[in-house]
């Protein structure tokens, strides 16, 4: 399976030697892994709850990761996004993508990245000392997003 | 049967986040007054109920739509049937 939205945490290495394991083709594997922190604009950050659109983020995960099928030549690529209550150093999302060589494994997973976080419906509310509060969206994450191009 | 525009067509509609916490609640489904035929005229129709809904939706708020788990314009159609989630700017990842 290509995407997956899901409460438990993932093993990184794990799903890397299923992939390597299952096509001899590929000779480079990117991975990233996003981790909660313990501060966020300034404020410690206890734990944060992260909401979904059960349905739609699937959907969007799948069509961001068409869009890095068809733009760069890939043997596999795997997304995972946790959701519910999570807490700093905790795993929240994983990207691997497997190719022929690096190139195009490092640029699908940035890719991969800078879509997710700005297309896929998914949000954070984090628990800090003030209070909780929802996560704002990032003027960065759309200019890094914007960089890939017009799909 | 062929569907007749004269009736009334009844939607989905789910908010997220923290537009979900201010409006307060997840879902309603929502009978379609003939003039509103698109997500525009719906959150227009929405907007009128006051408070929140005036405060929240209103023009320039970064408010994002999407109809039949799909990102939608202000000028998407509604059809009966349709799913149509009002939610604030993503911050997955």
């Amino acid at each position: 399976m290509t995407v997956r939205v899901q409460a438990g945490d993932f093993d990184a290495g794990a799903e890397m030697a299923r992939m390597r394991r299952g096509d001899p083709r590929i000779g480079a594997i990117a991975c990233f892994v996003g981790v909660v922190r313990d501060l966020n604009e300034g404020e410690s950050v206890a734990e944060m709850t992260l909401e979904h659109y059960p349905g739609m983020t699937e959907k969007a995960l799948e069509k961001i990761v068409s869009e890095a099928r068809s733009r760069w030549d890939l043997y596999d690529v795997l997304v995972v996004h946790r959701i519910g209550t999570l807490k700093p150093t905790d795993q929240i999302v994983l990207v691997v993508v497997a190719g022929a060589h690096r190139g195009e494994a490092f640029d699908a997973c940035e890719f991969l990245m800078d879509y997710l976080k700005t297309r896929a419906p998914f949000w954070k509310k984090e628990s800090t000392p003030a209070g909780s509060r929802w996560v704002e969206a990032r003027g960065s994450d759309d200019a890094a997003a914007g960089r890939w191009g017009r799909t | 049967m062929k569907p007749d525009d004269s009736r009334i067509a009844t939607i989905e509609v789910l908010y997220f986040a923290s537009l979900r916490e201010t409006l307060g609640r997840d879902r309603e489904r929502i009978e379609l007054p003939a003039r509103v035929g698109s997500v525009a005229e719906l959150t227009e129709w929405l907007r009128r109920r006051g408070g929140a809904w005036e405060r929240e939706l209103a023009a320039g708020r970064p408010v994002r739509i999407a109809v039949n788990q799909d990102m939608a314009e202000p000028a998407t159609p509604l059809q009966a049937g349709d799913e149509v989630a009002y939610f604030p700017p993503v911050t997955g990842g």
